[in-house]
């Protein structure tokens, strides 16, 4: 019998395994930021200890820091303490610090791969649960808490018990104005947000293979919002050709060895999966979610459900707390509804691509009067890059705020903040209540529908725009 | 870490599901660099109005509820940020023990590793528990880890699975970096067979 993909990674990571007790499992590259790190630094110090591998973890800002300035004088001083505490730990630690102050800065997982540190093969954690966006590359990659984050920094290793494994196949062309966002909110929405708990993901599928790797990215990144803990992607020709070049991607020989290793991780013919979901791409629309979770979600063209539409009674609870939180009705249309601001970013939708896009869409074109609007590049080097392709001209004459890289309103850590009761059509990948400012109401979509969104002050099918 | 063997306790209903990291401690919480008085921000926006007032109709702001140590909720609790926050900021208010259908996967993790016992039970029994204690706010739980047993006041038991070794952990009160550490020269044989 054949072996999955995971199954491939994971036993290439097994250190140890006791009878009765979790594995020992290696971890490649561990990335940490100023919020759940300071605690795991903490308890080494309290221990006595140093860090095992220090070259094995990077460090960066992203989580509090304000976007509007990088003026730490100027900064509310629990995120400038966050940051100061950072420099401390990395510095008294041999941590390389993707510090604010450099040219490489960002949110986690949009810098990880843009340096190369992200590579197939390997195991990847941070103390975030969006670190299965590194999965996209074919890594296994996974958020950890954090104690976990002190046990990697002082041994290298977890103990983890061994998931199991789901194949998510999408196939078929996807539609005009269709996003990788869309995809993985149509897999949330079909399979509900704890449908992989317990489970890592592997999507395949023509559509998947297709895609390049910011949308892989993206797909991977929300694979912890349908309660996975990872997803992962067999790599190819398309990761190769992103990861060559980059500052820690392997040179010369060893790329040619690693390029070959990489080719052996991808499923067998033979290997059986867990449990399997099937999706036909060429029938899915974009999407919105209407609720709290991420699985309440439907197309644009469709409605918030009805509560006889649902399987059990705790899912219309779970219903009607959401729609009393949004206030939204059931059976409303989701076109139509009026939004107060859109936030473009977030390490699901913070890449390059993703603000092309938006940019595309609306170029020439005016945010209407009532929306704020706002783009929070997901890195430095995603700023440089649009600045260089005049992207920020398109939505500052649009009417767009353009900021600096970090994760801003996905979040709500800073002072971007979403007032209570304000709609924000979001990039992101949280809609639960209070997510992006005490008492905000997030629906989320994919950067195109969002950019529709900011021009339209409603929720409108980006497809009608783009005809 | 406190052991854990056995608690005798009253509980808190929270009837609603998918309870997210986010619901357990918002980010603007998060600020801080140790892990003391995350028990202030617990169910923050459930607890207190934007003024910062209490709100009445909160379970947690019913007088009766205070000094429970048992936390009872719906199916898929804990979903959403990997932030270790939300586990000491239960811990910190209180909680010893969360029974719910179902545990997101890092939060489970966060919680074993801090003492927080979660004790998950089929969704019938579940909501058998919500609707006793609602009715009567001091009925008195006990929960069991070594039997790994649950038991109402009329002598009625529900079974919960754990793993053996995170058990041991709880029931000892140990955490996992020791046994990591004792793995060092198999982790320097991997290192030295691994192509990274």
């Amino acid at each position: 019998m054949g072996k999955t993909l995971f199954e491939k990674v994971w036993d290439a990571h097994v250190v140890a395994q006791d009878p009765g007790a979790p594995a020992v499992l290696y971890i490649d590259a561990h990335l940490i930021h100023e919020v759940t790190s300071p605690q795991a630094f903490g308890m080494l110090r309290e221990r006595g200890l140093k860090a095992y591998r220090p070259e094995r973890t990077f460090a960066t800002m992203d989580h509090a820091i304000p976007t509007r300035s990088l003026d730490i004088a100027l900064w509310p001083s629990d995120a400038a303490t966050q940051v100061r505490t950072l420099r401390q730990n990395c510095e008294d630690f041999g941590i390389t610090l993707w510090d604010i102050e450099g040219d490489v800065q960002g949110i986690v997982h949009v810098v990880g791969p843009e340096m190369g540190v992200t590579q197939p093969g390997m195991t990847i954690v941070c103390g975030d649960s969006h670190t299965s966006t590194h999965g996209a590359f074919g890594a296994l990659a996974f958020g950890i808490g954090t104690s976990e984050v002190a046990h990697v920094l002082a041994t290298q290793c977890l103990l983890q018990h061994k998931p199991k494994t789901f194949a998510i196949n999408v196939d078929g062309e996807l539609g005009f104005g269709v996003t990788a966002k869309d995809v993985i909110l149509a897999i949330i929405a079909k399979n509900g947000a704890a449908g992989g708990t317990g489970y890592v993901f592997e999507y395949r599928g023509s559509a998947i293979r297709k895609m390049s790797m910011a949308n892989r990215m993206t797909i991977c990144n929300m694979s912890i919002e349908g309660g996975a803990r990872a997803g992962m992607i067999a790599p190819d020709e398309t990761t190769f050709e992103y990861i060559k070049g980059r500052p820690y991607a392997p040179k010369g020989e060893e790329w040619d060895r690693a390029v070959a290793y990489w080719r052996t991780l991808v499923s067998d013919a033979g290997a059986t999966f867990d449990r399997e979901l099937t999706l036909d791409g060429a029938k899915l629309e974009p999407m919105v979610t209407y609720g709290t979770n991420p699985g309440q979600g439907v197309p644009v063209t469709g409605c918030i459900p009805m509560p006889d539409d649902l399987d059990d009674a705790a899912q219309r609870r779970s219903l009607f707390s959401a729609l009393e939180y949004m206030g939204l009705k059931p059976g409303q249309p989701m076109e139509g509804q009026p939004i107060d601001i859109v936030f473009i970013g977030s390490c699901t939708n913070g890449r390059i691509e993703d603000l092309r896009e938006a940019a595309k869409l609306v170029q020439g074109k005016r945010v209407a009067d009532s929306v704020q609007a706002l783009v929070v590049p997901g890195s430095k080097a995603v700023k440089a890059q649009a600045e260089k392709e005049g992207l920020d001209r398109i939505f500052s004459e649009a009417g767009f705020e353009w900021r600096g890289a970090g994760c801003s309103m996905c979040l709500a850590m800073n002072e971007d903040k979403a007032g209570a009761g304000k709609y924000v059509a979001s990039t992101s990948n949280r809609n639960f209540q209070g997510r992006q400012g005490p008492g905000a109401r997030s629906l989320l979509m994919s950067p195109i529908m969002a950019a529709a969104a900011a021009v339209n002050g409603r929720v409108v099918d980006v497809r009608d725009m783009l005809n | 870490m406190e052991p854990i063997q056995k608690l005798t306790a009253r509980a808190v209903p929270l009837r609603a599901e998918n309870v997210d990291t986010d619901q357990i401690i918002p980010a603007r919480f998060l600020t801080a660099v140790t892990k003391e008085g995350m028990g202030d921000g617990l169910f923050y926006s459930w607890r207190y109005t934007s003024e910062g007032e209490p709100k009445p109709d909160f379970v947690l702001n019913d007088p009766v509820c205070s000094g429970a140590e048992i936390l009872i909720a719906g199916r898929n609790f804990g979903s959403g940020s990997s932030r270790e926050h939300a586990v000491w900021a239960l811990t910190d208010y209180g909680f010893r023990c969360v029974i719910t259908p179902g545990f997101a996967d890092i939060f489970y993790n966060n919680s074993l590793k801090n003492g927080l016992l979660l004790a998950p039970l089929p969704e019938d029994a579940v909501n058998m528990l919500l609707d006793l204690v609602e009715e009567d706010p001091t009925t008195v739980i006990e929960v069991d880890l070594e039997r790994q047993t649950v038991t109402l006041p009329d002598g009625q038991e529900h079974h919960f699975e754990i793993d053996p070794f995170r058990k041991m952990c709880l029931l000892q009160g140990v955490d996992d970096l020791g046994y990591l550490q004792s793995k060092a020269e198999a982790v320097a044989a991997h290192e030295a067979r691994s192509p990274y």
